[in-house]
């Protein structure tokens, strides 16, 4: 608690004294000295309401809360010295309101504090040798190319490659992987790995501000700027809500008292007055303005703990209307892991085969050329590969040794002329044609990763109505793929631009609130990452593309995540509407009593602060939610043991 | 030149009024707060001394909301 806050609580403890003292008036005061007395605690209380009251008039904001409060106590005050000689009342509607706003301040607080745990991955600075001495120096100050030093316990500041020593590296700030990844001379390091072991030198390759650590947190920060619906709804609400509420206690105070004049009885203006008062003190919309932000806040800062990272509550009000959810197979269902597990039909020998098909795919990003070069397992000589031409969606040809080598699907050879094998087999096969003639084919796996199947139960369960995989791999191999994990429906032998084709057929297909989600794993799928209405990207920090495409980041690579996803934002919806719902029926309700005189400024009070403090405590429980699923939480106090 | 820095406001709207006071500071090409996360996001015009300039936003962020801080 800051000094601020007690502070507070100093001045409603001494203010709720005096006025209690003063209620038995213990000097058998009349009502006008009295007055003067009362000033002491209303002053002590309420000052700083009544000084931000005068000075959003001086900067013509007047509008606000502290307005309203203002203008109901001063109001009763006055009433209490024409009339009543009540002054309790006045004094009380500070008190409370000064309470609520103190609850609100701890709130808001204490929330900030459990989300930015996560936030602690900043590194405070960067070390750099001058004349064998280590300097700490600001990361921002840290040029491209500077080699910097990590020690043993600290944290990675910027990335780089490794130029020289060996250690161990804790990522799970970032991957939430626990094991340690060994890392030596020449290996790509991210910021906000902690360093285990060894001291390092790195020669930096990104500014801090484009580096790994930067960007999530940048994420995490500005996440709440994008507004939902919700937010946005509120702050328009409360702008014209307050001007409303104001007007309409002038009519009450002027037009019944005008009428009973007309209509020749007595006016009792002192009545109408106290009711218009009342309806001050009710209407400041604190409940909703704190509680609607808070709860989107928590719910986002929820998600994050369970390493889903949210560029916004738009995408969190979004993800819980989910309806279709969109799946690219590989690196999302499965591992993305491909091994060759056949060679077949073919005279030459084995080795040779994949020797020449992972030299033609050397140079290629796709996964394929990572299990080809990982089979022919020696170091690979560019050297040898020359005219290297690219056909997307299909394969690869080159010249090896002299020799043209065609490696790809069997599109790649129905567009060359080359009969090919089709076979049925299980997995994805790659033909080779050698100098136009074809040679055979190698048979590569793809690995179903273990949690995909609870995962699609996971999403029946919350209601998700279709689940679609979408592969660029033959029918057979998707209808394989998706009954082994059990999604609802496939598309299978699909070019990369047919993906996106597909995604926006079934946004076509889905219900007008109903939103579609497309998950990928950033690689060659940014076009449906952004057209989807929120797209997911797993497993890809440290890939700039993919965290600039998508919406939502899962840092590893469980599938389960999506589903834990879309349940924090559906409860985190749920507690926002019912918030709302609750606070504009007590709201309405109570301006509805006070017209007729049911309810005096006690109880309006009571209801104004019991409401926020009920629709604060309300939102913070979007923090929390259970996901069942065991390991590594992303938080920065997890790591650093 | 974008610069981020810690702040410290206890309400929403007054962080808003916070943010409206900061953009019409000279030199500030454009302003924002995110409370929640407590951070003020301000970028700078060409060639003008942020310290300077972010004295000049405290000073009008001051007068709208008088307990509020920046840390620069």
């Amino acid at each position: 608690m800051k000094a601020k806050h007690k502070k507070t609580i100093v001045r409603i403890v001494i203010a709720s004294i005096l006025t209690v003292a003063l209620a038995f008036n213990p000097f058998n005061l009349e009502k006008e000295p009295l007055f003067f007395l009362y000033l002491i605690p209303y002053v002590i209380i309420g000052y700083d309401v009544l000084i931000k009251a005068v000075k959003g008039i001086r900067n013509l904001q007047a509008m606000d809360e502290n307005f309203l409060m203002t203008v109901a106590t001063l109001g009763a005050m006055a009433l209490g010295f024409t009339y009543t000689g009540d002054y309790n009342e006045a004094v009380a509607v500070m008190i409370f309101y000064q309470i609520g706003e103190l609850f609100q301040a701890l709130a808001v607080e204490k929330s900030r504090t459990s989300i930015t745990k996560l936030m602690e991955i900043r590194p405070d600075y960067a070390l750099i040798e001058e004349d064998g001495e280590l300097t700490e120096v600001d990361p921002d100050d840290v040029e491209v190319g500077t080699t910097i030093v990590v020690r043993p316990g600290d944290r990675v500041p910027i990335d780089g490659i490794i130029i020289s020593g060996t250690s161990s590296l804790n990522t799970s700030a970032l991957t939430g992987e626990s094991i340690p990844k060994d890392v030596s001379e020449g290996d790509e390091i991210l910021s906000g790995c902690i360093n285990l072991s060894g001291v390092l030198k790195v020669r930096t390759t990104r500014e801090f501000g484009d580096s790994t650590v930067s960007k999530i947190l940048d994420m995490v920060e500005n996440a709440s700027g994008r507004k939902s619906r919700s937010e946005a709804f509120i702050t328009k609400f409360a702008k014209a809500y307050t001007p409303f509420v104001v007007a309409s206690a002038v009519l009450v105070a002027v037009l019944p008292p005008l009428f009973l004049i007309i209509g020749g009885s007595d006016p009792e203006i002192q009545q109408w007055v106290y009711r218009a008062l009342t309806f001050l003190v009710i209407s400041c919309p604190c409940a909703l303005v704190i509680s609607v932000p808070l709860g989107f806040f928590a719910g986002l800062g929820g998600a994050s703990r369970e390493g889903i990272l949210i560029k916004g509550s738009n995408y969190l009000e979004a993800l819980a209307g989910t309806e279709i959810i969109v799946f690219d197979k590989t690196g999302t269902l499965t591992k993305g892991v491909f091994e060759v597990s056949e060679v077949r039909g073919t005279d030459i020998p084995e080795e040779r085969m994949i020797e020449l098909a992972a030299l033609a795919e050397s140079s290629s990003p796709h996964p394929i050329a990572g299990s080809l070069i990982a089979a022919y397992g020696k170091e690979i000589d560019r050297t040898r590969v020359t005219s290297v031409e690219d056909v997307p969606g299909m394969g690869v040809n080159a010249t090896v040794d002299g020799i043209r080598v065609s490696v790809g699907n069997n599109r790649l050879m129905e567009k060359m002329g080359i009969q090919c094998d089709e076979s049925d087999h299980l997995g994805t096969i790659v033909h080779v044609a050698l100098d136009g003639s074809y040679a055979g084919s190698i048979v590569i796996s793809d690995i179903v990763k273990e949690e995909s199947k609870t995962a699609m139960e996971m999403l029946r369960s919350a209601g998700v109505k279709r689940t679609v995989m979408l592969t660029g791999d033959r029918d057979s191999v998707a209808m394989a793929v998706s009954e082994e994990v059990g999604v609802s429906e496939y598309r299978g032998n699909l070019l990369p631009g047919d993906k996106l084709l597909e995604l926006e057929e079934l946004m076509g297909e889905s219900s007008e609130r109903g939103k579609v989600v497309f998950v990928g794993d950033g690689i060659n799928d940014a076009p449906s990452l952004v057209r989807s209405d929120v797209g997911i990207t797993m497993g890809s920090i440290g890939s700039d593309a993919a965290i600039e495409a998508s919406d939502v980041v899962i840092m590893d690579d469980d599938v389960r995540r999506v589903a834990v996803g879309i349940g924090i934002s559906r409860k985190c919806m749920r507690i926002v509407n019912t918030n709302i719902i609750v606070t504009l029926i007590v709201k309405f309700g109570f301006l509805g009593l006070s017209l007729f005189g049911l309810v005096d400024m006690w109880l309006a009070i009571l209801a104004d602060v019991g409401v926020m403090i009920a629709a604060v405590l309300n939102s913070a429980r979007a923090l929390r939610y259970n996901s069942g699923i065991e390991g590594p939480k992303f938080q920065a106090d997890a790591d650093i043991e | 030149m974008k610069k981020k820095y810690k702040v410290e406001v206890d309400c929403a709207a007054c962080a808003a009024k916070m943010e409206d006071a900061a953009k019409k500071v000279d030199g500030v090409a454009d302003a924002s707060i995110n409370f929640m996360a407590a951070k003020m996001t301000v970028e700078f015009e060409d060639g003008v001394d942020e310290i300077d300039t972010m004295k000049k936003v405290l000073k009008a962020c001051k007068k709208v909301e008088s307990d509020c801080s920046i840390e620069f």
